[in-house]
């Protein structure tokens, strides 16, 4: 019996306001929030941020990773080898990307429920599109991350009962490499399409669950057609309410990452004995059937549920965004650019640039204190200012490092953080990835206490 | 085993120091002609005539080719030397042993940097290959940290430490003003300094040495030949030098009120001359003010007050050109400007005026005549990992 060991999710704290687009682009937007990726994540820091979690309560490692996004940070280069290093993962661990479409996850999902050990499935996206699209309203960036396994690898949360694909080729969305921005076809014609694939696929699936559609209490829609899903989600025959929220008002949709973050959801939801079943459309329907068990409650994550991460959003204005993602040439810094990482030192240097993990400790995976700290507006960075501390860890360990996800004008001494993969900056297309320290979104900083510069 | 020091078997018997600013007009083979030409002409010598030179320059050229080119050296060992914002100090160090060893005669320490050719404001670190999780700070902001530190340590209120801060940096304005080479010779009253931004912390641009151009030089020989170059020559009682191995950055006991590199380098040179009180027996001293916090915190790891007594001591005017121990008369880092690789030279240039009775009236030291040691000090880096610097000098007495 095959089925889900452990899960995870990373939902970045910044959020755009969808009112605050149609000012500035002419039209756009609506009403609710996007998630956006801060200048220093991409799909392999935010995949990172999502394995912990999910790894943070599990049974066993994987023997498998998977990472799954229609964003890589590289081509020809593989990007869960980072992930598979931040995880300080076994060198006989094997990494694999599956990228470029959206039903890349559903692809790794299949390979993690028919192979025979332990599997990640981590997934990601940074969805961007136009100003003023609607791919920039809908979207949001966010990742999930499932620990597949058998029953002896440990309590399964959720059982494996069916699961059917559907395959079609014809044209909906698409896109070509590099581009910002996916075009789509005339929606009525997608619309005629996936409704059925969807059906059919989930027909198929409660078959070889030999359950009733009747039976499924949670019903995961996932898929890049707004209309479809909406449409699937009336037409399915599940139980009332059965439909998982979309997290379109507070996340947006997060392309590859949405079949699993919605089934974290479902997950952080869902009692003991439920059926969950996930649905998802892209270029032909995919269903997969679960039945949750009693181990549900031990495996949920340390910390950080992602009704968790949606209530510790930090706004972005719409400017911010469209400089983060390169949309809006804002004056860079007048420093000189960063010289670009060395592949051999870095080599040389693994564990601590991406397991930050050194002889005196794993620092990782600890919180710690802000013993003194400062704002640079003079150095380099692609967001300045650069704000700074000197972090006290709980195990006695210090290190001075940047902070992240923070308002330069709330840091304090005394503030509780933890740490976080990102990356600093890019120079000749590498991605200098390191660590730096957030504030814990659990405890905020008191408004009006800080600095006030 | 030991550190035994040189004292008073060498003597700087001529030294030159070119006006520090942005010489956008002038390049680093003028900026080193200067130089070493008012070097030359103070003790009639020719560059034939010193045997061997040491060339501190950060990041300005590479090898001894960068000095032996412009002078045209014909046969001469020229050694570049780098040590950080202590460049300057460790080209004068290595000439000072190289004579008092017998291996030369006559040797010349060159301190030189042209930063203004970069095109960036401020100074830019030469990118080492690495692995791409270095600190990338600026030197301002690393410094900002000591000014909250102190605060917090000795129960100084915000406001107040600021106000010290623009103390410090007022000093060293007004001492600027009183001298031609300086970059900055304009009086910055106290007040003006508080209204300006912050840019790193809580420090604003007119906490931080000035950037400039420039060079310095000295001739050094052993003191019994001095008497054939000049008839006031200084001696050298001090040459301390300290590297730090990094460890304040990580150590969870470090606390950012002091820098234990400068309090070593300055108990090591303080044995070789035989100061016991530094504060009284010192006519005066130039130290590395990169950062107002750094000066602050200075008076106290060199023995010049009482930890956690530095504040006060500022703001009671001691360490003002008429205080009871002036500090950098000739505006320091701050208004003199930091042209990294010649600061350290350029500040004994001061002890070589001061201590002589060449110094100017107006920016002339009260215990001219009355106290014949003074300091210089350099340092390079950041707190918890930075290298440090003291020489002690004196007149023949």
């Amino acid at each position: 019996v095959r089925g889900i060991l452990g899960w995870g999710s990373h939902v970045p704290r910044g959020r755009l306001d969808r009112t605050t687009i149609a000012p500035v682009a002419g039209g756009g937007g609506g009403k609710g929030l996007r998630a956006v990726a801060s200048y220093d994540e991409d799909t392999t820091t935010m995949a990172v941020e999502a394995a912990r979690r999910a790894l943070s309560t599990a049974p066993v490692p994987p023997s498998q990773l998977w990472f799954t996004t229609t964003t890589p940070a590289y081509l020809d280069k593989t990007n869960a080898t980072a992930i598979h290093a931040a995880l300080r993962l076994d060198r006989e661990t094997a990494a694999f990307d599956a990228n470029g479409s959206t039903r890349s996850t559903l692809a790794a999902m299949s390979a993690a429920l028919d192979a025979s050990v332990p599997v990640l499935v981590t997934a990601a996206d940074v969805r961007t599109g136009r100003p003023g699209s609607a791919e920039e309203s809908n979207g949001g960036d966010a990742a999930a991350a499932v620990l597949i396994g058998e029953e002896s690898d440990g309590d399964l949360v959720a059982v494996l009962l069916g699961r059917a694909s559907v395959t079609e080729e014809f044209l909906d969305r698409w896109r070509t490499p590099g581009e910002v921005a996916s075009r789509t076809w005339e929606e009525r014609f997608g619309e005629t399409k996936y409704v059925p694939l969807a059906q059919e696929a989930l027909k198929l699936a409660v078959a070889a669950a030999a359950i009733g559609i009747e039976e499924i209490d949670r019903l995961v829609i996932a898929g890049s057609h707004e209309r479809a899903c909406a449409a699937v989600a009336k037409a399915a025959g599940a139980k009332p309410g059965a439909a998982v929220d979309r997290l379109a008002a507070t996340v947006g949709n997060p392309g590859a990452a949405q079949p699993l973050l919605l089934l974290a959801t479902a997950l952080e939801q869902a009692d003991s004995g439920e059926i969950i079943a996930v649905l998802t459309m892209s270029d032909g329907a995919d269903a997969l059937v679960f039945r949750t068990t009693g181990a549900l409650s031990r495996r949920r994550p340390a910390a950080g549920s992602v009704a968790e991460q949606i209530a510790a959003g930090l706004p972005i204005s719409y400017g911010r965004y469209l400089a983060w993602r390169g949309l809006l040439p804002v004056e860079p810094p007048r420093r000189p650019e960063p010289a670009r990482p060395s592949a051999s030192a870095a080599g040389r240097n693994t564990d601590w640039k991406f397991g930050l993990s050194s002889t005196a400790g794993l620092l990782a995976s600890q919180a710690g204190t802000v013993t003194t700290f400062t704002v640079d507006r003079l150095a380099y960075s692609p967001s300045p200012p650069v704000v700074f501390a000197v972090v006290d860890f709980d195990d006695g360990e210090r290190l001075p490092v940047e902070l992240t996800d923070v308002d330069a004008g709330r840091v304090r001494v005394g503030m509780r953080v933890d740490m976080t993969f990102r990356r600093l900056f890019t120079a000749d297309g590498i991605a200098n990835y390191f660590w730096k320290a957030r504030p814990i979104a659990s405890a905020p900083p008191e408004p009006g206490e800080g600095r006030d510069d | 085993m030991g550190s035994h020091g040189i004292r008073d078997r060498v003597a700087i018997v001529g030294m030159g120091c070119t006006r520090f600013a942005e010489h956008w007009d002038k390049g680093l083979d003028d900026l080193l002609l200067a130089a070493t030409g008012e070097a030359f002409t103070a003790t009639g010598l020719t560059s034939a005539d010193v045997d061997a030179y040491w060339l501190g320059t950060a990041q300005s050229g590479m090898s001894g080719i960068t000095l032996a080119r412009p002078l045209q050296l014909e046969g001469k060992p020229v050694t570049r030397v780098e040590n950080f914002c202590a460049t300057g100090s460790e080209a004068l160090r290595q000439a000072a042993y190289a004579v008092a060893s017998g291996a030369y005669d006559v040797a010349m320490a060159v301190g030189v940097e042209k930063v203004k050719d970069s095109g960036y404001q401020g100074l830019n670190a030469f990118p080492i290959p690495s692995d791409g999780t270095q600190r990338s700070l600026t030197a301002a902001a690393m410094f900002s940290m000591v000014a909250p530190a102190y605060a917090r340590r000795y129960g100084v209120d915000e406001e107040e430490i600021r106000h010290v801060l623009a103390r410090i940096a007022s000093k060293n304005h007004a001492n600027g003003a009183r001298n031609p080479k300086a970059q900055f010779r304009r009086e910055m009253p106290v007040e003006r300094l508080l209204s300006m931004p912050p840019v790193a912390g809580g420090l604003s641009v007119f906490d931080c040495a000035g950037v400039a151009d420039g060079a310095a030089a000295a001739i050094v020989c052993r003191v019994e030949d001095a008497h054939r170059f000049t008839d006031n020559p200084l001696l050298i009682k001090a040459l301390s030098f300290v590297a730090g191995n990094g460890s304040g950055l990580t150590d969870p006991a470090y606390d950012y009120t002091h820098f234990p590199e400068c309090e070593r380098a300055a108990a090591d040179a303080y044995a070789q001359a035989g100061i016991t009180d530094p504060r009284a027996e010192l006519a005066m001293a130039e130290v590395h003010d990169c950062f107002t916090p750094t000066e602050l915190v200075l008076m106290e790891d060199l023995g010049f007050c009482e930890r956690g007594t530095a504040w006060k001591e500022v703001l009671a005017g001691t360490f003002d050109l008429d205080g009871d121990l002036p500090v950098n008369p000739d505006g320091g880092l701050k208004s003199f400007g930091h042209p990294v690789g010649a600061s350290g030279l350029r500040m004994i240039y001061e002890v070589w005026l001061q201590l002589r009775g060449e110094a100017p009236a107006e920016r002339r030291i009260p215990s001219y005549g009355d106290k014949a040691l003074a300091l210089t000090h350099n340092l390079g880096g950041y707190p918890g990992e930075m290298v440090s610097f003291v020489g002690i000098y004196g007149t023949p007495g």
